[in-house]
C-alpha cells in the first residue's frame, strides 16, 4: 500500500530510483536496517530475513502505541522497515541455510551485521559465499571491522558513539563544571553506519552491474563514524595543537523563548546580523571591522548580542536574520520540527496507516528526485510476505510452507 | 585501506563536476572520488571555498587557499579547475565540461546556479541524461528555500541538537560532523540516481534538504510523538529502557569509559566484574528496577571505574562480556591499538601541508581499490589538465584563458 502524503507537491517516486536492485537483508535494531530501509525507500526490493517467532529485536523495543508493548507496533521497528517485504528464516537449521543459497542466488546485494565469524559457525563462509555467488555484493556492518583487538567486543549504540572522538567542543555556556561528554541523541551513530553502508553498497552494485564482479563491502561503525568525524579529528591528530574552542561569535543564543543557533561568519553574513540589530553605535567600532578583529573581541561583543536576542523570540530572530542574510536557525522540539511550514510544504512528513499501529506520521525521505519524492510503503508484519516470495522465488506451494514451519525453517 | 587488488573504484568512468563548498557538499564529492569518481573542483580566486578560508571552530585562517588542513580533509583525490564564473567564456567552459560529464553538484543558495545561467534545464540541452545534485539548508522548494544555514543551524532546525546534550543543560547541535552526514547522504542520492539512469537512460535533479537528512536519522523520535504524544527531549548519556547506560570516570583526569547494560546476560556479567556486593540490593534486581534506581545505582560503579586506568578498565568488562568502551576525546584515537592495527589512518604529504594524518574510506572492499590516494589539490593545480587533457584546448588557448582571467 502506497503512504499518503500530508500534502500532494511531492509526488511519489514512479518506478523508483532503485527499481530492479533485489536485496536481501538480515539486520537488527538500527545500522543495517536503516541501510535497507535507505534502498527500500528508492524502490529496491529489500526482502528482510527475520527469526521465526521473535524477528529483528527492534520489535520489542520502544516506542509503542500507548506505551503496550506489542511485536508489530514498534515505533522504531516501523520507521527503520518500511517499503520492505519480510520474511522469515531459521539459520540455524540445514534446511534453512540451503534456503538461504537458493535466495542468495536470485539476489544482487546481501546486507547483514552478523558478528565477525558468525556467518562462517554457520556453514555459510563469506570467502566461500563470494566464489558460490560471484556477482554478489555482501554488506557486513559491525561495531569495529572483522579485524582488530576489538573484533569481537560486546557493543551497545553509547560504546560505538564514543568510540569515536566526537566533538569535544560544544556550544555550551562556557565555565560549566566537566562532565563525561555526552551522546548524540537517539541512535545517530548507528544511523551514520547504517548510511555510510548504503553509499558503499550501491556503488558496489552499480559496480557490480557494469562489470558482472561483486565484492565484499565491509563497514565497522568507528570506522564511519570517524570518516564523518573527519576534520575535527583531523585537527587534533597533527599539529600543532588546536587552541581552546572559546566559541564562535553568535553561535547558541538565548531568546525569549528558547534556544537560537545564529553564525555570522562572513562579512556579509555578520552586517546583516547588524542591520536585523538596528545598527547600534557599538558595531561600528574597531572590534567589529573584520572577521579576524570581531573573533579577537568575542568576549566582549557577545554579551552584546545575547542581550539583543533576549528581547525576541526564537522566530524572530530566524526569519529577520535570514531575510538579512544571515544564516540561524531556532532550536526546535520534535513536536515543533512536526509542524514546521517548511517540511510540510515540502511533503516531507507522510502519513502512513499500518493493520495493527494504526496511522502515524513519518519523516520520509531527504531528497526530492526531479520533484519526486517518498513512493514507499508501511513496514511488514513478521514474516508477512513467506507465501509471496518463497512462492515466487523459490516456487513453494502453501502446503510446502506447513512443513518448513513444523519444521522451524520458517 | 584498500585491501584489493589494484582494481579502480565501483565508480570509475564517472565524472562530477563538483561546484559544492564549505563542508557539506565537497564531503559528498569527496565520497565518490574515494569510490572511484573522477571528480573536478570548479572553484575561483574571485569565489574561494569557505574552507579554504575559515571554519566556524577556528576562525579565520591565516595560512593562505592551499594550506588549509580543513580543506584538505574534504577533496581528497579531486582534481581542481579555476574558472572565473561571472565571465561569459568562463561559463561556456562550464558547460562544455557538464557536457562531457555524467554529475554536477553544487550547495549554493536556491537560484545563483539559476542567474548564472547554469540551471539544470539549461545544462540538460548539453548533457541530456545529466545527475544533478542541489544540496541546500531546507531544500528549494517551500517558503524557506531561500534560506541560508550551516551544519550547527541544520542541527537545530532538525530536532537532533534538541534531544542531544544533558537535560539540565543547553542542547548541543553537535559540530561540522553533521554536515558530513549531509554529504554522505547526497553521495548515496547520486548514486541512486546513477543506478536509475543505468536502467533508463534518464537523468536526474536531486533537491536535497540538510535539515530532513538529520530528521530522517531520528525518525523513530518522530514516531515516539506519534505514538505516545510525548515530546522526546534531552537524557544525556542514558537511555529509555537502558540501564545502566553511562560514561563513568577512570583514574587519571578526563579518562572516562561508556558502560551500557542491555539483558540480564550483561547485568550478571557486570556484577561478576565488578564484585561490588552493593550491585546484589533488590532496588537493582530487574531492568525496570536498575532503570529506576540508576541514580544510586551509578555511584558504586563508579567506585569501581576510578581505581582504575581507563585501558584496565575495559579490558576486564570485555573479558566479563559487559559491553564497555573507551571513550575518546581530542587526539586519543591516533595510538589506539585497534584504530593503529586497522591503519585507518595514513601518512599523506601534501606539498604545502607537509605530512599529515588523514582519515581513509569508511569502507572496506575486496576487490576494488577504494580510498585517499592523494591529498586535496591547490587552488587551480589541474587547469591545464582539466582544460587540455578534457577539453581539448591547445596551449596557446589556455594561456590567453589565463590571460583574460576567465581562468582565475
Amino acid at each position: 500500500m502506497a503512504a499518503a502524503p500530508r500534502d500532494t507537491k511531492r509526488a511519489p517516486v514512479s518506478g523508483g530510483m532503485l527499481d530492479g536492485l533485489s536485496v536481501l537483508e538480515f539486520g537488527r535494531m538500527v545500522a543495517a536496517p536503516y541501510c535497507g530501509k535507505l534502498l527500500a525507500d528508492l524502490g529496491a526490493d529489500v526482502v528482510k530475513l527475520e527469526a521465526p517467532g521473535t524477528g529483528d529485536p527492534a520489535r520489542r523495543r520502544s516506542p509503542f502505541p500507548g506505551d503496550h508493548p506489542h511485536p508489530e507496533r514498534s515505533g522504531l521497528f516501523l520507521y527503520l522497515n518500511t517499503s520492505k517485504r519480510s520474511i522469515t528464516l531459521s539459520l540455524q537449521t540445514e534446511g534453512g541455510r540451503a534456503i538461504f543459497r537458493r535466495l542468495l542466488a536470485e539476489a544482487d546485494v546481501l546486507v547483514e551485521d552478523c558478528s565477525p565469524g558468525e556467518l562462517a559457525r554457520l556453514g555459510l563462509d563469506p570467502g566461500d559465499l563470494a566464489k558460490q555467488f560471484p556477482r554478489l555484493v555482501h554488506t557486513s556492518i559491525t561495531p569495529f571491522g572483522e579485524s582488530g583487538p576489538y573484533r569481537d567486543f560486546r557493543t551497545h549504540h553509547l560504546n560505538v558513539y564514543h568510540s569515536s572522538p566526537h566533538t569535544t567542543f560544544s556550544y555550551a555556556p562556557e565555565g560549566e563544571a566537566k562532565r563525561a561528554p555526552a551522546k548524540a541523541g537517539r541512535y545517530l551513530a548507528e544511523y551514520d553506519a547504517g548510511l555510510t553502508a548504503a553509499l558503499g553498497t550501491l556503488a558496489a552494485a552499480l559496480g557490480s552491474a557494469a562489470t558482472g564482479r561483486g565484492q565484499r563491502v565491509q563497514v565497522s561503525k568507528q570506522e564511519a563514524l570517524m570518516c564523518i568525524e573527519r576534520v575535527d579529528i583531523g585537527r587534533q591528530i597533527n599539529p600543532p595543537k588546536p587552541p581552546p574552542w572559546r566559541g564562535s561569535l553568535g553561535g547558541l543564543l538565548r531568546a525569549k523563548d528558547g534556544y537560537v543557533m545564529v553564525t555570522p561568519v562572513q562579512d556579509h553574513q555578520w552586517l546583516g546580523l547588524v542591520r536585523a540589530m538596528g545598527s547600534p553605535e557599538w558595531t561600528q567600532s574597531d572590534a567589529c571591522r573584520d572577521e579576524m578583529a570581531r573573533q579577537e573581541h568575542r568576549e566582549e561583543l557577545q554579551p552584546r548580542i545575547q542581550a539583543w536576542a533576549e528581547t525576541l523570540t526564537r522566530d524572530e530572530i530566524y526569519h529577520g536574520l535570514q531575510q538579512e542574510g544571515t544564516p540561524a536557525g531556532p532550536v526546535r522540539t520534535v513536536a515543533e520540527v512536526q509542524e514546521w511550514e517548511q517540511a510540510r510544504e515540502r511533503g516531507y512528513f507522510v502519513e502512513i496507516e499500518h493493520p495493527e499501529a494504526g496511522t502515524h506520521s513519518y519523516p520520509s525521505v531527504p531528497y526530492l528526485f526531479s520533484g519526486k519524492g517518498f513512493g514507499g510503503s508501511r513496514a511488514p508484519l513478521l514474516g508477512e510476505h513467506n507465501e509471496q516470495v518463497y512462492g515466487e522465488r523459490l516456487g513453494y506451494s502453501p502446503s510446502d510452507l506447513t512443513f518448513l514451519t513444523a519444521a522451524g525453517v520458517i | 585501506m584498500a585491501q584489493g587488488n589494484g582494481a579502480q573504484g565501483p565508480l570509475a568512468g564517472v565524472r562530477v563536476v563538483d561546484m559544492t563548498w564549505a563542508w557539506a557538499g565537497p564531503h559528498g564529492t569527496q565520497l565518490l572520488a574515494l569510490l572511484g569518481a573522477e571528480v573536478i573542483k570548479v572553484e575561483s580566486h574571485a569565489r574561494l571555498d569557505h574552507s579554504r578560508m575559515r571554519s566556524l571552530m577556528g576562525g579565520a585562517m591565516k595560512t593562505g587557499p592551499d594550506g588549509s588542513p580543513i580543506f584538505n580533509d574534504l577533496n581528497a583525490n579531486k582534481l581542481s579547475l579555476t574558472l572565473d564564473l561571472r565571465k561569459d567564456a568562463a561559463r561556456d567552459l562550464l558547460r562544455r565540461l557538464v557536457s562531457v560529464s555524467d554529475v554536477l553538484a553544487q550547495n549554493m543558495r536556491p537560484g545563483v546556479l539559476e542567474r548564472l545561467g547554469l540551471s539544470y534545464e539549461e545544462l540538460t540541452r548539453f548533457k541530456s541524461d545529466l545527475i544533478m545534485l542541489s544540496s541546500s539548508a531546507v531544500g528549494s522548494t517551500g517558503p524557506e528555500r531561500l534560506y541560508a544555514g550551516y551544519a550547527p543551524t541544520f542541527a537545530s532546525l532538525s530536532g537532533i541538537a534538541d534531544v542531544t546534550g544533558y537535560p539540565d543543560g543547553p542542547p548541543q547541535p553537535l559540530s561540522g560532523s553533521v554536515d558530513l552526514r549531509v554529504g554522505t547522504a547526497g553521495a548515496f542520492a547520486v548514486v541512486a540516481a546513477l543506478y536509475r539512469r543505468r536502467q533508463t537512460g534518464e537523468g536526474q535533479h536531486i533537491d536535497l534538504s540538510s535539515t530532513e537528512v538529520m530528521t530522517s536519522m531520528m525518525g523513530e523520535a518522530f514516531m515516539e510523538l506519534s505514538m505516545t504524544g510525548r515530546v522526546p527531549g534531552r537524557n544525556g548519556n542514558r537511555h529509555d529502557v537502558m540501564a545502566p547506560h553511562g560514561c563513568y570516570p577512570c583514574a587519571g583526569e578526563d579518562q572516562w569509559v561508556s558502560i551500557a547494560i542491555g539483558s540480564d546476560e550483561e547485568w550478571t556479567a557486570l556484577k561478576a566484574a565488578l564484585g561490588d556486593p552493593g550491585l546484589e540490593a533488590e532496588a537493582y534486581a530487574g531492568p525496570a528496577e536498575r532503570w529506576q534506581n540508576q541514580e544510586s545505582l551509578d555511584p558504586i560503579i563508579e567506585r569501581w571505574t576510578r581505581q582504575r586506568p581507563l585501558g584496565d578498565a575495559v579490558d576486564q568488562l570485555q573479558a566479563a562480556g559487559v559491553p564497555a568502551m573507551r571513550v575518546h576525546l581530542e587526539d586519543s584515537i591516533a595510538s589506539d591499538p585497534h584504530v593503529v592495527a586497522r591503519g585507518y589512518f595514513q601518512e599523506l604529504e601534501h606539498p604545502v601541508l607537509g605530512r599529515r594524518l588523514v582519515g581513509g574510506a569508511p569502507w572496506t572492499f575486496s576487490e576494488d581499490d577504494v580510498g585517499v590516494h592523494r591529498p586535496a589539490p591547490l587552488l587551480g593545480q589541474h587547469n591545464e589538465a582539466v582544460l587540455g587533457d578534457i577539453l581539448g584546448l591547445a596551449p596557446e588557448e589556455i594561456e590567453r584563458l589565463v590571460a583574460d582571467e576567465v581562468v582565475r
